[in-house]
């Protein structure tokens, strides 16, 4: 039974509103369901995201904490109160700032900020932090919006800038195109899109590692629960109920079936009439468990018996890379240095958990949800529903942050299994704990590594083993262990190699893809092992990764000849200056015995972009209609990282239009053809190539109907394209013209699928057509007695070939900097005990330092205008360089991540 | 169905509480994120309306603090360097969303063992206020938190106030939060200290607490004994030694090793003195 409801009145935005309702519901949740005002968002409701901040008499307050009675008679503002006709300040200085990314965090942002720049216009570094301290961001790493709040004050030059011309798109440092909803909390989330007559669904998941279990009478329950539909389980599942990112590994059923295989596993959903849903108390549902033997890490899983009978002793998949003799060469080193690291797993702790609805449109199922990965879900969902992919539409709703989880199925099957059987829409939103306990996780590493020189400081060889441990169904496990082996060596020329990845089934959460698929793992190995090698052998240790660095004309490990575009010597030598400035600060700070000790640290990164050595097309198509508009279907999905600009950026430039002549149609599997996933950095390389290439069909189309050289230049009018090269003028009545089947009279749809090579038995080929390279320098202070790191300056060099958008790649190097530093100094899920954002600690605003971002070009001559992948590149150096910095600190090296201050502290104290 | 009821005086609370079965709902910072998203199935006490809880004043000399009294508001209030502790303390409480709704009350009601308030209001020897329709009663906050989760106040009972007495309002106070990040964090260990030092610059009194580092934050009683009499400057500091910190009974868990507590336990200490007695620049706070 529920609380009676009653009335309740306040002023919310300048005006009044009142609602009957329970007074002790939510005032988040009153403001978003009852009142219909979604743009405060709900991250966490446990007051641990900031999120749902709104004021409350002008002080900030998390309304997931505030009983709706509470607010008795004071004033509500949310961000939607914060423009006033047109954007406030603040919500001005996010937009050229960049300090919106994916824009979950930002009605918290704003409303926070808001408060703070009433009371002081012109605050300091510290008072913004201290005032947005409570807000957290997973894509931006903090630094812009700090930037942003800092200088709201300050005229806004920008207002009027107009978008760039013609030809002038790449290069651009544009402020996001789709930026604007994002600041005035008209972004619609998976979880604001709900239809008010959908059913809510609530799903029945284990409470234990691996248990067999059997439901009671599930018809009785339904029958208790007045406003209950139904509940199902993997019997009512129409289709094959098996799904999987990689079909050949599919392994996970929508809803378990007799055995759930780890904590949190769906073994049922429970539809219902909203407010019946949200009543129910889910531990009286009728399920028995009985609990099986588990094994949750890799030590134990190998010996145990298999998570999966198909898989003996738990092995998922092994990749080897093999090149030269690593044995032979690493005996006849002058020096060999050895080494072990573990990682813990890593959540994704994007700030929008899981949320969507599903709903029939005639015999068509339609899944508006988060996701990262449209085609891909349709043809998943299809397959366990029993359907034709056609039969399934795809329609993304904005994505509050990804970074590789959103690519899994999670809501989907469930939403869809309930409108499917129903026909009725169906909605459901995870909670922050469900989505921490059911989707995916980065994997932890358990690996050992030998790496060897020669007296010059010259690389003979290198060994590594790792062990990953990828949960209990298979998702991106093997793409982890083939992409580790390929990467291993870092960007540095390695005549002798053998790496292996595996990974290993257990009940622990499933392990996908996370930003950089098991490369920013090894890289702590491989970067850490570096640092003694030089240091051993007395070399400076950034000189020592410029003699090593791959050079144009080498061949690197997987055996393939990099002709042209290694960009990482660029990179190191950018990174000079800084590194002696950096060195000599820290030699004269800690010239006196301090506690507190400076430390400096180096890392490289690369990275290949796309699938490893399999196809991984992406299609763009450009249209004009007959009243002259150019859209662009532009279908990768713009998760907070920018394809909708840069997408855009890259055709008008190849077009030969101004920006601002393009619509965009965004990803929706029935109107925009695939453009893949957003993962592997291939979104700016993949789809800005083709792109590039629709582009300039459509333009070579255009030139060639009026009969001019590739000199002309194009403008749009209204129902015309009008051609002029020097004084010929050429005008093309687009009404003359007939209409496609996707009703546009000129139209360019190209393919773009990168030139690879399968990797052959020893992990030779060319699984990559385009790398991306990098390296950081982390400057920070260690607490030799507490054990506790202060970040200093973190120092960016990353080679983008071209950056399309300075701005946007800026704020990718900024967000993955946060992550790795997360991964280094506090991220450690464990299962059962830290599903919330509360025990799960991910960096706040007060964690991440300043940064300076340096953008290395060096052309590829694959990529469109040049350009590589930047976004998982951004993390990979970031820890290794922060436990390196520890030891140049300290003298010692934490060898388990993340590096706490407990851990730092027994690693000084030999306890390590 | 549940009952929700919404009082204006403490009167009217305590009357309700004597009928039995009531949860209080004050700030919600710690009772919603402990509901989850479960149904609210209590009879719910929400003692936000009632203003006579609210806010700080002076009795007697006394220094009372309203069981509702926000941290926000503790943070603003003008009140003698002995609060500079809690108020430090309360500066670290969550974040400034938390602080402006979270109640120093429901602080020390939740009992947890890494509840920043205690050690602060420890040191001050501060009293717990508890309001029935039996009467009032007022307990030291030492022997109101029992436990991990539990406390002295019975189910009938409101807590009124946190009363700080007269003499123990004197001194200078320091508070140092250990936590793996900057913000929005529990601590591993925290230390609050108070010193009262004579016209010599001796330490006359003192007053030590560390936090997380037992099921209940623990005075050092024996150190502070060991202190009095000693200038307050950085020589003192050299008496601490590990038998000081005997009572604590640290633990392992995800936020730190129970080695790790204990000599941070140490150091802090070392660290809230040295701030305390003024020989070092603050070093407040370590993330
Ligand atoms: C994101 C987040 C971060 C936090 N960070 C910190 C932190 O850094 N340090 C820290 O110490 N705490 C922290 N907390 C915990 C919490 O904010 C504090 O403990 C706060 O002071 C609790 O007060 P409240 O008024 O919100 O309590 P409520 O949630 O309203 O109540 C807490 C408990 O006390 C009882 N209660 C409240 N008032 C009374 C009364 N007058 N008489 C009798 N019983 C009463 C309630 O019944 C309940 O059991 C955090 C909480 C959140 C959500
Ligand atoms: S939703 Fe309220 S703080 Fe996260
Ligand atoms: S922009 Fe902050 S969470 Fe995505």
């Amino acid at each position: 039974m529920s609380f009676t409801p009653v009335p309740i009145a306040f002023e919310l935005n300048g005006a009044p509103v009142s609602v009957t309702t329970s007074p002790v519901a939510r005032l988040s949740s009153v403001l978003r369901d009852d009142l219909g005002w979604t743009g405060t968002k709900v991250g966490c409701d446990a007051g641990d995201c900031g999120a749902c901040t709104v004021l409350v008499d002008g002080e900030p307050v998390c309304a997931c904490l505030m009983s709706v009675a509470q607010v008795g008679s004071r004033k509500i503002t949310t961000v939607e109160g914060l423009a006033n006709g047109s954007l406030s300040a603040v919500q001005e200085a996010f937009l050229r700032h960049g300090a919106a990314q994916c824009g979950i965090c930002t009605p918290g942002f704003l409303v926070a900020a808001t408060a703070l720049l009433e009371r002081n216009p012109t605050p300091c570094e510290a008072e913004v932090e201290d005032a947005l301290g409570g807000v957290l961001c997973r894509c931006t790493g903090y630094r812009k919006i700090v930037e942003a709040v800092m200088s709201a004050h300050l005229p806004d030059r920008y207002h009027n800038q107009l978008l760039p011309d013609a030809g002038h798109a790449v290069g651009a440092a544009l402020p996001r195109l789709d930026g604007r909803p994002k600041v005035t909390g008209e972004e619609r989330f998976g979880a604001d899109v709900r239809p008010a007559d959908a059913l809510s669904v609530a799903v029945i998941r284990s409470p234990h590692w691996h248990a067999s279990f059997a439901f009671g009478d599930l018809e009785g329950y339904v029958a208790a629960h007045p406003g209950l539909v139904a509940v199902y389980t993997s019997r009512d599942i129409p289709g094959e109920n098996r799904f999987g990112v990689i079909p050949a590994y599919a392994d996970q059923p929508a809803l378990a079936d007799g055995i759930a295989r780890f904590r949190g596993e769906a073994v049922a959903v429970v539809a219902g009439e909203r407010q019946a849903v949200e009543a129910l108390d889910i531990r009286d549902f009728p399920v028995i468990w009985t609990e099986l033997s588990h094994a949750l890490d890799v030590a134990s899983a190998l010996g145990a018996k298999p998570v999966h009978a198909s898989r003996p002793g738990n092995v998922l998949v092994a990749g080897v890379v093999e090149r030269g003799d690593a044995e032979a060469a690493l005996a006849a080193s002058h020096m060999v240095v050895t080494g072990e690291i573990e990682t813990a797993y890593v959540e994704h702790a994007y700030i929008e958990p899981e949320a969507g609805f599903a709903a029939m449109d005639g015999d068509t199922l339609v899944i508006t949800a988060c996701t990262q990965s449209p085609f891909m879900d349709r043809d998943d969902t299809a397959k366990v529903l029993g359907l034709a992919p056609e039969k399934v539409r795809i329609v993304p709703t904005a994505t509050g942050g990804g970074f590789g989880s959103k690519l899994d199925l999670s809501v989907q099957p469930l939403i869809g299994l309930v409108a499917l059987k129903t026909g009725r829409p169906a909605a459901l939103t995870y909670s922050r704990a469900e989505s921490m306990m059911s989707t995916t996780k980065r994997h932890p590493g358990s690996m050992r590594a030998s790496i060897g020189a020669d007296a010059d400081g010259r690389i003979t060889g290198m060994v590594f083993e790792g062990d990953f441990n990828t949960g209990a169904y298979a998702s991106w496990g093997p793409t982890v262990a083939v992409r580790v082996p390929v990467h291993a060596s870092g960007p540095y020329f390695t005549p002798n190699y053998r790496a292996t990845g595996r990974a290993i089934h257990s009940n622990g959460p499933i392990s996908g893809a996370f930003r950089g698929f098991g490369v920013p793992q090894a890289a702590v190995m491989q970067e850490t092992l570096y640092d003694e090698l030089a240091v051993t052998l007395g070399m400076d240790r950034l000189d020592f990764r410029l003699v090593n660095a791959l050079r144009d004309g080498q061949t690197t490990v997987a055996g393939q000849e990099m002709e042209s575009g290694v960009g990482i010597v660029a990179c190191l030598e950018a990174l000079k200056p800084v590194w002696q400035r950096a060195l000599a600060e820290a030699a004269r700070i800690n010239r006196d015995d301090r506690t507190v000790r400076r430390g400096i640290g180096v890392a490289s990164c690369w990275y290949g972009c796309g699938n490893t050595g399999i196809p991984n097309p992406s299609t763009i198509r450009l249209g004009i209609t007959q009243a002259g508009e150019l859209v662009l279907h532009q279908g990768a999905v713009d998760i907070g990282q920018g394809s909708n600009t840069v997408i855009t950026q890259i055709a008008a430039d190849a077009l030969g239009v101004p920006l601002a002549a393009i619509r965009i149609e965004g990803a929706d599997t029935s109107v925009t053809p695939d453009a893949g996933k957003t993962s592997g950095s291939r979104q700016t390389y993949i789809t800005g190539k083709a792109a590039e290439k629709s582009g300039r069909a459509l333009r070579e189309t255009i030139l060639r109907a009026a009969n001019v050289s590739q000199a002309a230049t194009l403008s749009l009018e209204a129902g015309a394209i009008v051609v002029t090269e020097g004084e010929a003028r050429r005008r093309i009545e687009l009404s003359t013209l007939s209409e496609n089947a996707h009703g546009y009279v000129l139209m360019a749809e190209e393919s773009y699928d990168p030139p690879t090579v399968p990797l052959g038995p020893r992990g030779q080929g060319k699984p990559y057509a385009v790398y991306g390279y990098g390296a950081q320098i982390v400057e920070l202070d260690v607490d030799t007695r507490l054990g506790t790191v202060k970040l200093v300056r973190i120092t960016a060099a990353h080679d983008v070939g071209r950056a399309i958008n300075p701005l946007l790649a800026e704020g990718q190097i900024e967000g993955g900097i946060a992550q790795g530093i997360g991964m280094a100094l506090m991220e450690d899920y464990v299962p059962g005990r830290t599903e919330n954002l509360h025990d799960y600690l991910i960096p706040t605003i007060g964690d991440v330092p300043p940064i300076d971002t340096i953008l290395v070009e060096v052309p590829d001559p694959e990529g469109p205008f040049g350009a590589k992948g930047l976004g998982e590149h951004v993390l990979i150096p970031t820890a290794p360089a922060i436990l390196n910095a520890i030891r140049d600190a300290t003298g010692a090296l934490v060898t388990r991540l993340p590096a706490t201050p407990s851990r730092v502290l027994a690693a000084i104290r030999g306890r390590g | 169905m549940p009952r929700y009821a919404r009082p204006s005086t403490p009167d009217e609370a305590i009357a309700l509480l004597a009928e039995g079965g009531w949860t209080i709902l004050a700030g919600g910072t710690d009772f919603y994120p402990a509901q989850g998203a479960r149904p609210i199935r209590d009879d719910i006490l929400d003692i936000g309306a009632i203003e006579a809880l609210r806010g700080i004043r002076e009795d007697k000399g006394d220094i009372v603090i309203g069981a509702a009294t926000s941290w926000t508001e503790i943070v603003r209030a003008r009140l003698p360097m002995a609060f500079d502790a809690l108020k430090a303390a309360a500066r670290e409480v969550g974040s400034v969303q938390i602080q402006n709704t979270g109640t120093i009350a429901g602080n020390l009601c939740n009992a947890s063992p890494a509840a920043d308030g205690v050690p602060a209001l420890l040191v001050l020897d501060a009293e717990v206020e508890l309001a029935s329709t039996r009467g009032i009663r007022r307990l030291p906050l030492r022997d109101f938190v029992l436990g991990n989760r539990r406390t002295a106040r019975a189910a009938d009972e409101l807590v009124t106030a946190i009363r700080v007495p007269t003499a123990s309002a004197a001194g200078r106070s320091s508070f140092f939060k250990l936590g793996a990040r900057r913000y929005l964090v529990i601590s591993i260990a925290m230390a609050a200290v108070r010193v009262e030092t004579d016209l010599q610059g001796r330490i006359a009194r003192c007053a030590i607490a560390v936090g997380a580092c037992s099921a209940v934050a623990r005075r050092l009683e024996r150190l502070e004994a060991d202190l009095v009499g000693r200038p307050a400057d950085a020589a003192a500091l050299g008496v601490i030694g590990e038998r000081h910190f005997d009572g604590l009974a640290p633990i392992d868990d995800v936020r730190a090793s129970a080695v790790y507590r204990m000599e941070a336990a140490r150091e802090i200490v070392g660290r809230a003195l040295a701030d305390a007695f003024g020989t070092t620049a603050g070093q407040g706070v370590a993330a």
